[in-house]
C-alpha cells in the first residue's frame, strides 16, 4: 500500500505518479493538514513562537498567517508554560488549538501545563470537561545543536496518563495523524523529526485521519521484529533491505503511537519472530524501548529466543562536536548488529 | 573600545570562518549589541558572575574568557571551553565566574540569581550578572527570579538586552509595552533605561547597578535598548528574507556603537589613528593565534560522549 510505504525510491515514484497518486514532502503534508483543519473547522487555531516567521517552522506553517490572518495563525510570547495553560483552557472551552514548538526541548517548559492540567484535566472533572488540545514538537539532531536542543523526550511524558502520543515517520501519517490528533478530544502530542522533513511520500489530498493507536507493518519479516520510533524507521528499513542480502527477514513494525500503544501488533509479530530489536529517537533508559520491552515480558515472557536489543541514544546529553555526534546518534548499522546479535 | 572592537572582530573572524563548515555549530551573534556587553562587564572583576543566553560571544570574552577556547568549541575540538560537549550555546568558564550558559530562553535568569544567593549566603562581595534578551523578559523564569532577588536583597544586575526582536518576532508583537524596566520596577527593583549603543552611557549606568548590588542593597534592573545585525542565528543578514526592514537595520547600523565611540574619543583627543591601528594589529594577532589553536586542535575521542555525565572524582 502506497502509504505504508516509507523510503520512496525513484521507482515508487514513477509509479506513484501513473497511478495518479500524489507524492508531497512530510513537511507539506503537516502544513496542508493544518491549512485544511483550519479552512474546515472554526474552533481551530495555531499558537506558538514565531509561526508566523517566513521561515515558518521549518516550512511546516510557512504563509499560513497570511492566509488565515494573525487570529487563527498566532505568534506568541515566549512563555511556554503559560501559552500552554491558555490553550488548555481555550480547549476546555470549547476550541481545538494546535501550539507548536520549533524543538521538543522546549516541552519541559510546559511540564506543568501538560502533566498536572491538560493530562489531567478530563479525569478530575469526572469526564465532564474535555482537553483537546495538540501540541507539535520537532526532535532536533546534528549541526552541534547539543544538549539542549536535540532532545526526544516522548518517553518522558509516556509515564503520564492522560496524554497521547504520535510519531509520525511518514508523510502519509504526518498530515493524518495530525488531522487526527485535532479530531481526538484528549491532548495529543505529536512528535515530528526533523530529519523526516524533506522525505517524500504518497500523501492524498483531501482530509483524512490516521487512526491513532493502531501500529503498521512496514515490513514484513520472519526471523527479527524491530520496533521503530519515527526516523529510526527509515533507518530500520535500510537496515532490513541489507539484512535481505545476508538472508536474514526482519518484520519493521512502527507503532506509529506509543500512547496508546498498539500492544497487539507488536505481539503477534513477535510471537512469529521470536527475536526483538527496539530502535528510538531518544535515551535508552526509561522510555519507550523500556515500555515495549516490558510488554513484551509482561505478556509473552516465553516467547523471546534471544535477548531483546534496544538500539537508542546513549544515556547522555547530546554533545554538540561533529565527531561526538557522530558516535551519538544510532542508525541503520547499529540496528543491523543487533539483529544479528538476537541471531547468534 | 578594545573591548568592542574586540568583540567586533571576533564575530566577524567567525563570519569569514563560518562558510567553511568546520564550525558545526549554530551561531547567534551579537554584531552591533558589543557596547552592552563591553559597557557592564568593564565593572567586573573575574571573581563575579556572569549568566547568560545562547548569543553568549560577547559576554563571555568581556568578562575575559579566552577566545582561543570559545573558537576551539565551536571548532568541536576536546580544547574548547566544554570539551567540544557544548558547542556555541553553552560556553562556560568558572575561572572567570561563567558558570555554563543556557539555549533555553529565560534559563539562565534563575540561575544568575542563584549565583548572587550563593554569594550572599556565603557573605562575599561577589557580584551576579544576568544576561538576556527582551524575550526572555516573557518567561515564567523572569517574573520568578525577579521577585525572590528583590525579596531577599541578593547582589545581582540584571542587563536586559532589547534588541526588539526574539528569533524573528517583534517586540510589539509580544508586549503590550515596550518598557520592560518598568515591569523590573514594579518588583521594587531600581530599573533604568539606557541607550545600548552608547558604551559610556551603558558604563555609567552599570557602574550605579554594579555599585548598589555590590553595596549590598539588592538587584538593579537595566534594559539596554540596543539592535542585533545579523540573522537571529547563522553568519547571515536576515532582511533579505523578510524577517525585517531593511530600513530598521539601515538606521540602526548608522548608530553602531564601535563607530560611533571611535569618533567621539578620536574628536576628543583622547584617541589617535597610530593608537586605533595598534589596536586593531594587536587584535588581528590574538585572533590569528586563537583561529590556529582551534584549527589545530584535536577533536574528542569517542569515549567523550560519556564522560561527564555524572561527577566522578578523578574522571
Ligand atoms: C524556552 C525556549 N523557547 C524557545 C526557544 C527558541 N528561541 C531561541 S532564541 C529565541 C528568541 C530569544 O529572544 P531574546 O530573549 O530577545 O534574545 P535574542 O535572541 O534577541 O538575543 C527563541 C524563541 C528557546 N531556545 N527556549
Amino acid at each position: 500500500m502506497p502509504w505504508t510505504k516509507v523510503l520512496v525510491d525513484q521507482e515508487d515514484l514513477e509509479r506513484f505518479h501513473q497511478e495518479g497518486k500524489r507524492t508531497i514532502k512530510y513537511v507539506e503534508a503537516l502544513r496542508e493538514a493544518q491549512a485544511q483543519l483550519l479552512e474546515s473547522d472554526s474552533r481551530v487555531f495555531l499558537l506558538g513562537e514565531g509561526i508566523d516567521d517566513p521561515g515558518g517552522v521549518f516550512g511546516s506553517t510557512k504563509g499560513l498567517a497570511q492566509e488565515f490572518g494573525s487570529s487563527r495563525v498566532m505568534d506568541i510570547p515566549i512563555a511556554e508554560n503559560g501559552m500552554t495553560g491558555v490553550a488548555v483552557g481555550a480547549a476546555t472551552a470549547g476550541m481545538r488549538p494546535i501550539f507548536i514548538h520549533m524543538r521538543m526541548d522546549f516541552l519541559p517548559m510546559c511540564m506543568d501545563q501538560l502533566i498536572n492540567h491538560a493530562a489531567k484535566w478530563h479525569y478530575m472533572t469526572g469526564g465532564s470537561v474535555r482537553v483537546p488540545l495538540v501540541v507539535r514538537s520537532i526532535i532536533g539532531r546534528g549541526w552541534g545543536s547539543a544538549g539542549q536542543h536535540s532532545q526526544g523526550l516522548h518517553g518522558l511524558f509516556l509515564h503520564v496518563p492522560g496524554l497521547r502520543i504520535a510519531l509520525p515517520a511518514t508523510p502519509y501519517d504526518a498530515k493524518g495523524m495530525l488531522i487526527a490528533a485535532v479530531e481526538d478530544e484528549n491532548p495529543v502530542l505529536v512528535c515530528e523529526h526533523r530529519w523526516l522533513y524533506n522525505t517524500i511520500g504518497f500523501v492524498p489530498e483531501g482530509l483524512y485521519s490516521v487512526p491513532l493507536g493502531q501500529a503498521l507493518i512496514r515490513n514484513p519479516g520472519t526471523d527479527v521484529t524491530v520496533v521503530a520510533l519515527s526516523y529510526m524507521v527509515l533507518e530500520a528499513l535500510k537496515a532490513a533491505r541489507d539484512l535481505e542480502q545476508e538472508g536474514v527477514s526482519v518484520e519493521v513494525v512502527d507503532p506509529r503511537t506509543i500512547a496508546p500503544l498498539d500492544a497487539d501488533t507488536i505481539l503477534e509479530s513477535l510471537s512469529k519472530t521470536g527475536r526483538l530489536v527496539v530502535a528510538d529517537v531518544a535515551s535508552r533508559t526509561g522510555g519507550a524501548c523500556a515500555e515495549i520491552g516490558c510488554l513484551v515480558a509482561e505478556r509473552i515472557p516465553l516467547a523471546l529466543k534471544a535477548p531483546l536489543k534496544r538500539v537508542a541514544f546513549p544515556d547522555a546529553p547530546t554533545p554538540a562536536s561533529p565527531v561526538l555526534e557522530q558516535a551519538y546518534y544510532p542508525g541503520a548499522e547499529a540496528i543491523k548488529q543487533a539483529v544479528r546479535e538476537t541471531l547468534a | 573600545m578594545r573591548m568592542m572592537l574586540f568583540i567586533r572582530r571576533f564575530e566577524e573572524r567567525v563570519i569569514s570562518l563560518y562558510p567553511q563548515q568546520e564550525m558545526k555549530t549554530p551561531i547567534h551573534l551579537c554584531i552591533g549589541q558589543e557596547a552592552v556587553a563591553a559597557g557592564v562587564c568593564a565593572h567586573l572583576t573575574p571573581h563575579d558572575y556572569l549568566s547568560s543566553t545562547h548569543r553568549s560571544h560577547g559576554h563571555c570574552l568581556a568578562k575575559g574568557m579566552d577566545p582561543q577556547l570559545l573558537l576551539a568549541e565551536f571548532y568541536g575540538k576536546v580544547t574548547g571551553c566544554c570539551r567540544g560537549k557544548g558547542g556555541s550555546m553553552h560556553a562556560a568558564c568558572p575561572e572567570r565566574g561563567i558558570l555554563g550558559t543556557s539555549a533555553i530562553v529565560g534559563g539562565g535568569i534563575p540561575i544568575g540569581v542563584g549565583h548572587a544567593l550563593a554569594a550572599k549566603l556565603r557573605m562575599e562581595k561577589r557580584l551576579s550578572v544576568v544576561f538576556f534578551g527582551d524575550g526572555a523578559s516573557e518567561e515564567g523564569s523572569f517574573q520568578e527570579s525577579l521577585n525572590f532577588a528583590v525579596l531577599k536583597e541578593l547582589p545581582v544586575v540584571f542587563v536586559c538586552e532589547n534588541n526588539f526582536y526574539a528569533t524573528n518576532s517583534p517586540l510589539k508583537a509580544r508586549q503590550p509595552h515596550q518598557d520592560i524596566h518598568r515591569r523590573a520596577a514594579s518588583f521594587g527593583s531600581p530599573a533604568e533605561v539606557v541607550d545600548g549603543n552608547n558604551v559610556w552611557d551603558v558604563y555609567r549606568a552599570a557602574e550605579r547597578a554594579v555599585r548598589h548590588a555590590r553595596a549590598g542593597r539588592g538587584p538593579y534592573f537595566l534594559e539596554c535598548r540596543t539592535y542585533r545585525w545579523q540573522g537571529h542565528v547563522g553568519p547571515n543578514c536576515d532582511w533579505q528574507k523578510g524577517c525585517r526592514p531593511k530600513g530598521e537595520l539601515l538606521e540602526w547600523m548608522d548608530r553602531c556603537p564601535v563607530e560611533a565611540f571611535r569618533s567621539t574619543l578620536m574628536r576628543e583627543g583622547i584617541l589617535d589613528e597610530p593608537t586605533m591601528d595598534s589596536i586593531n594589529r594587536e587584535v588581528s594577532a590574538i585572533l590569528d593565534s586563537a583561529v590556529l589553536f582551534a584549527q589545530e586542535s584535536t577533536f574528542p575521542d569517542a569515549e567523550e560522549v560519556m564522560r561527564n555525565v555524572y561527577y566522578m572524582s578523578g574522571a
